[in-house]
């Protein structure tokens, strides 16, 4: 007998994110299949209005990572009418999106994946006078005495004896799965609480750059900041200094917190031995890699100049990777053969997105359901693939496209990174083929924060020199007047999200937007199956992995969690009664297959 | 009452109305601290009215530097919809649940989080009507909609209170 179990958050409104998988009789993962519950529409919305203004919509997207899908956009338009932004433009929208990835990985580990690893009952046992001597041997961080994690101690204490530890966002506490000593659950819950002070300042650089944050402000041909150092309204020395102070709170923090934190508790996984047998070497699936590439250099149109470089991986083969277009219309395509959607030119059609279609089908079940039919369709996302085969997005994506390429510092950090996890677990870890896990996964989106946070205080050095030299424009409005478009444009935006390559396709025609498509980081990733029956990276991230209890999948989750899912905004309804409301139901659905 | 607007007494209560805008009575929060903001800027300037919609720790600085919070928001109790219920303090429940997505935080886990640092506001009340309706929709439900008045005197009636306290 096979089961299949499911997993959907907040299923009495509508849900985001919906994984089945379906068991062996061994508990292991035969098959998974990935589902995104709510549709998005917002490409229907656009059609129509002006191009302008489409980044204001688009940011709404997502109430979280807001900018990303700004810059996306405004690109598209920019790339569609060849607007060249000033240079100062692109070093502050640089600066905006280095902070945003910062901040989101740093609080993406503390405050959601941390706990997958991290018992937070386990604290409880824990010696605080160990954790500060634990503490002061891996980095310089000021909080390490034994008074400090005693407090923090004490505060998880009383939240456990009173009863709310669901405060933490898992319930599985105990769960055999967790193997970390009591000594770094401490180490690890005092940090996330610790991150949440930091990412209250650190987020100053957009309310700074953008007007306001969340959702802060843009213009297409540049930034709506000016520059002048002496006035009151501008950037001006003060916000410089602000900026620059903000930097190197985020640089220590990486530093000294996040990196040994993130070392220690992936070093000691891959010492277990139950868990490095069973899951140390699973989590990739896809084999194939996609960016489109970050940080434009001093030419914004040069995609040579990109700090991390666009690429595509194929079969996991760093020595070949290939620049992809984004205009090629054979390549780049979204399929809907499992999706909720229908193309005029029938099921097994892919379309490019500058053709795509947002024309909707539901076919699933009337909810409340049980189990989707995962023989049809059953996603509201399309199923994007580049050359025919799907492709994972994101830190992992990036870091290997940064490493093939050459780059130094993340050469130099990978083998830092491997030599630290070899003398922690006391391995000779197998590379790179260890990266293509989920702890790979997870340590990328560590190296590539160090990486990233490093190159803003290049950028911001970059950027005193352009202000120094009177180099200080931020908008080219040669081309804002509609009357100086061509009667018809196509563009394509582009930017790397924190969680992965994320494209904007427009189409202009009289002015207005003729047609609108965004393939999404979490499309990419959470990908249902396409017409030829090959699944996404998340679908194939989970085949194989072995769950020590099917009620409590833990295993999952942080597969899941690794990839770091964004699907839409959460709702948010108060459950008085304090039920499950917001809560992962994990159904257990037993299946004769 | 001049000394109202002096920083010491300036933004100590705050008002958040939370909720989805676009989900019919989920948003009745937000319809509720709108229409308080609207009625109540210029004479209680000691107060900040925040739309807080549908966002999760970056409510988190704003729970925390509040001395005295009045949450508005949507809150299934098993009533039948448009039922008011208060609770105060302690009795508001903090929970996170499991998420799949960094970005499932509710407005109870930011306010558990605050617990668990030690700075939750030293009062708070949380003012719920039972929804009706929480389908794709603009506009509050009839029955949501008439119940609104009185969940906004219940609102003032407790920021009378706390500012007669505070001055």
């Amino acid at each position: 007998m096979t089961q299949r179990i499911v997993i959907d958050p907040i299923t009495r409104i509508e849900g985001h994110l919906r994984i089945e998988a379906q068991l062996d009789s061994n508990n292991v993962i035969t098959e998974a299949y990935s589902s995104g519950t709510m549709v998005r529409g917002i490409e229907r919305i656009l059609l129509g209005r002006d191009p302008r203004d489409a980044w204001a919509f688009t940011q709404r997207a997502c109430g979280v990572c807001t900018t990303v899908h700004a810059f996306a956009s405004i690109r598209a338009v920019e790339d569609a009418l060849s607007i060249r932004i000033p240079p100062a433009a692109n070093l502050l929208r640089n600066l905006m999106i280095a902070q945003q990835y910062v901040h989101d990985h740093v609080m993406h580990f503390y405050h959601l994946h941390a706990l997958d690893w991290v018992d937070v009952t386990g604290v409880l046992a824990a010696d605080p006078q160990a954790v500060a001597s634990l503490q002061q041997s891996l980095s310089p961080w000021p909080n390490a005495s034994a008074g400090y994690f005693a407090d923090v101690q004490k505060k998880v204490k009383a939240i456990v004896d009173s009863g709310q530890l669901s405060i933490f966002a898992n319930a599985y506490w105990g769960h055999p799965a967790y193997i970390l000593p009591p000594e770094v659950n401490l180490l690890a819950v005092a940090h996330f609480l610790e991150a949440l002070d930091w990412q209250k300042d650190v987020t100053k650089i957009h309310t700074i750059l953008g007007g306001k944050n969340p959702h802060p402000n843009f213009v297409v041909g540049g930034m709506p900041i000016s520059i002048d150092l002496n006035g009151d309204l501008t950037l001006n020395a003060e916000r410089l200094s602000i900026i620059a102070a903000s930097i190197e709170k985020m640089i220590t923090f990486v530093e000294q917190v996040y990196v040994p934190d993130l070392l220690a508790v992936g070093g000691l996984y891959l010492k277990d031995d139950a868990y490095f047998s069973t899951h140390a070497l699973l989590g990739e699936g896809l084999k194939n890699f996609l960016t489109w590439g970050e940080f434009p250099g001093e030419d914004p149109l040069d995609t040579k100049g990109l700090l991390i470089p666009r690429g595509v991986i194929l079969n996991r083969d760093l020595a070949n990777v290939q620049e992809p277009d984004p205009r090629d219309v054979e390549k780049m395509k979204e399929y809907i053969a499992r999706s909720w959607y229908q193309y005029g030119d029938g099921e097994a059609a892919g379309l490019h997105p500058w053709q795509g279609e947002t024309a909707l089908n539901y076919t699933g079940p009337q909810p409340p359901y049980d189990l989707l039919n995962v023989d049809g369709k059953y996603s509201w996302l399309k199923a994007p693939r580049w050359a025919e085969q799907p492709m994972e997005v994101g830190p992992l994506a990036r870091v290997l496209a940064l490493y093939a390429s050459g780059h130094a510092e993340t050469q130099e950090l990978a083998a830092q990174t491997i030599a630290r996890l070899n003398q922690v677990s006391g391995r000779s870890l197998p590379f790179p083929d260890v990266l293509f896990t989920t702890l790979g996964r997870t340590a990328a989106r560590c190296l590539e924060t160090v990486v990233i946070a490093h190159a803003m205080r290049s950028m911001y050095q970059s950027l005193l020199e352009m202000i120094k030299a009177g180099n200080t424009a931020t908008f080219n409005g040669e081309r804002w007047e509609p009357i100086t478009w061509p009667g018809h444009a196509e563009g394509f935006g582009f930017t790397e999200a924190p969680r992965g390559a994320l494209g904007h396709w427009i189409v202009i025609d009289g002015g207005k937007i003729a047609n609108y498509q965004m393939v999404v980081p979490t499309t990419w990733n959470a990908s249902p199956r396409d017409e030829s029956g090959n699944p996404g990276a998340y679908e194939m991230a989970l085949v194989g992995t072995k769950l020590a209890d099917p009620q409590k999948p833990l295993e999952i989750l942080r597969v899941i969690h690794s990839f770091d899912p964004c699907m839409a905004c959460a709702i948010h309804l108060v459950d008085a009664r304090g039920g499950d409301l917001g809560e992962v139901g994990v159904g257990l659905n037993v299946c004769v297959q | 009452m001049c000394a109202c607007s002096s920083p010491e007494t300036k933004k100590r209560i705050t008002v958040l109305g939370v909720g989805n805008l676009l989900r019919t009575d989920e948003g009745v929060g937000v319809h509720a601290v709108r229409a308080l903001a609207e009625r109540h800027r210029e004479d209680m300037p000691d107060t900040d009215f925040l739309d807080g919609g549908t966002l999760g720790l970056n409510l988190l600085p704003y729970v925390e530097e509040a001395n005295s919070l009045l949450i508005l928001d949507a809150v299934d109790f098993g009533s039948p919809p448009g039922t008011m219920i208060d609770l105060a303090g302690d009795a508001i429940p903090l929970f996170a649940g499991i998420k799949l997505s960094e970005h499932q935080v509710t407005l109870q886990e930011v306010l558990g989080l605050a617990r668990i640092r030690g700075r939750l506001p030293g009062r708070m009340m949380l003012i719920g009507i039972q929804p009706a309706d929480l389908s794709t929709g603009d506009t509050l439900s009839p029955v949501v909609s008439a119940a609104l008045p009185e969940m906004l005197e219940k609102a003032e009636a407790v920021l009378r209170t706390w500012r007669g306290v505070l001055t």
